[in-house]
C-alpha cells in the first residue's frame, strides 16, 4: 500500500515549518514508521541542519529529478532512528530547477517505499510552494498566534483548496500561555475561529527547541519538555489516535485568586 | 505593585489580542474577497452572455466590481439595457 504524502506549509516564513517537519518525521519514525523527509526549499535548504544531517549529503533532490543521481543514493539515513530518511534540497540551484510534474513523480515513487513522505515547503506562494504541494495527499499548516502568520495561513488554506488539497490541519506553533493569560496573545480558540480548520496540535514556545536545533537533534526524540510532548501528541493524531489536548500551564496562585473572586479567565487549552 | 493590582483586575477590554483579532477579521474579509482581475473579467463576460439572452445590452457599458463596506462585501454590476430581446418577450 502506498504511503501518505503530507506537505507542511505556512505561507509566512519563520513560523517553524522546518522544525515541525523534522519533529513530526522523527516522531513518526520513533513509532516504527518508515519516514522520508523531503526538503522542497530549493536554494535555501535547512532541513538537513535542523536534523543534524548536513555533513552527510552526497546528492540532492534536483540531481535525482534530473537523473544525475539515483534516488536511493541521495537518501540520507538517520543514525538515531530506524526507518528515517532525508532527501535534501539543492543549495546552489534555483527554485524552478524542478517542476510540479517532477515533484509528483518523485513523491509517488517515495510513497511506494515509505509509510510517510513529509514535504517541507518553502515560504511564499510561488513556484517553490507549488512544487511542494504538487505530490501531496494531505497538508499541515503551521502558524503562530500572530496577525501576519494567521493572515498568510488563511491565504494558504484558500490556495490548497484550489489545488485539490481540502481540509488541511493546523499546528499552532510558539504559543506563549502566559501572554494568552494576560490577553496579549490570541488563544487557540481565536485562531481556530478565524481560520475555521481542524486543529492538529499546539506547540508551546520553548527555548529547549532552540537548544535542540543548535545540536541538530529533533526535540521529539528524547525531550522532556511540554513542547516535545506536544510533538509526540501531534504524531499520534496523525496516526489516527484521538489524543486529548494537554493543559499547557498549571494554575498559579494568581489564577486561584482570580477564580476565588470570580474574575477567572479561561484556562489555556493545550497541545 | 499598583500596576500588578491593575493588571489583576483589568478586564480584557484593553488586551492587545482583541485588537489583533479585530484587525485580522477585517483584513481577512478583504483578502478572501479579492478576485483576480482575470477572474473578475471572466465573471463579467459570463454575466453579459447570460443577460444577453434576455436583454439587448450595451456591450461597452457593463461595469462589474466588488465593493466593500466594513465587513460586508457586495457585487455591484451596472449593465445598461438597450431593449428587451425577442426571447424574453416571446416568453410568458
Amino acid at each position: 500500500m502506498a504511503g501518505r504524502v503530507i506537505v507542511i506549509t505556512s505561507g509566512k516564513g519563520g513560523v517553524g515549518k522546518t522544525t515541525t517537519t523534522a519533529n513530526l518525521g522523527a516522531g513518526l519514525a520513533a513509532l516504527g514508521r518508515r519516514v522520508c523527509l523531503v526538503d522542497a526549499d530549493i536554494g535555501l535548504r535547512n532541513l538537513d541542519v535542523v536534523m543534524g544531517l548536513e555533513n552527510r549529503i552526497v546528492y540532492d533532490l534536483v540531481e535525482v529529478v534530473e537523473g544525475h543521481a539515483r534516488l536511493r543514493n541521495a537518501l540520507i539515513k538517520d543514525k538515531r532512528l530506524e526507518g528515517l530518511f532525508l532527501l535534501p534540497a539543492a543549495q546552489t540551484r534555483e527554485k524552478d530547477a524542478v517542476s510540479p510534474e517532477q515533484m509528483r513523480t518523485l513523491c509517488a515513487q517515495l510513497a511506494e517505499e515509505f509509510d510517510y513522505v513529509l514535504v517541507d515547503s518553502p515560504a511564499g506562494i510561488e513556484h517553490g510552494f507549488r512544487n511542494a504541494i504538487a505530490g501531496a495527499h494531505e497538508a499541515i499548516i503551521v502558524t503562530t498566534p500572530e496577525v501576519a502568520a494567521v493572515r498568510d495561513a488563511d491565504r494558504i488554506i484558500g490556495l490548497l483548496e484550489a489545488n485539490d488539497l481540502p481540509n488541511p490541519r493546523l499546528v499552532i506553533n510558539r504559543l506563549r500561555p502566559q501572554m494568552v493569560r494576560r490577553g496579549d496573545m490570541m488563544d487557540i480558540d481565536d485562531v481556530i475561529e478565524i481560520l475555521a480548520i481542524d486543529l492538529l496540535g499546539v506547540v508551546p514556545d520553548d527555548e529547549a527547541i532552540i537548544v535542540a536545533t543548535n545540536r541538530g537533534e529533533p526535540i521529539v526524540i528524547s525531550g522532556r519538555t511540554k513542547s516535545a510532548q506536544a510533538y509526540r501528541n501531534i504524531v499520534r493524531r496523525i496516526e489516527g489516535e484521538d489524543v486529548p489536548f494537554m493543559q499547557l500551564e498549571e494554575d498559579g496562585w494568581v489564577d486561584r485568586l482570580r477564580n476565588l473572586v470570580g474574575i477567572g479567565r479561561k484556562k489555556t487549552r493545550g497541545a | 505593585m499598583l500596576e500588578f493590582i491593575g493588571k489583576l483586575f483589568r478586564g480584557e477590554e484593553d488586551a492587545s489580542k482583541r485588537v489583533a483579532k479585530e484587525r485580522l477579521r477585517l483584513v481577512l474579509v478583504q483578502d478572501r474577497m479579492s478576485l483576480s482581475p482575470q477572474a473578475l473579467n471572466a465573471m463579467k463576460e459570463e454575466l453579459i452572455a447570460v443577460i444577453s439572452k434576455y436583454l439587448e445590452i450595451d456591450e461597452a457599458g457593463p461595469e462589474v466590481s466588488l465593493e466593500r463596506d466594513g465587513e460586508s462585501v457586495a457585487l455591484v454590476a451596472t449593465i445598461p439595457v438597450k431593449r428587451v430581446t425577442g426571447l424574453a418577450r416571446a416568453g410568458r
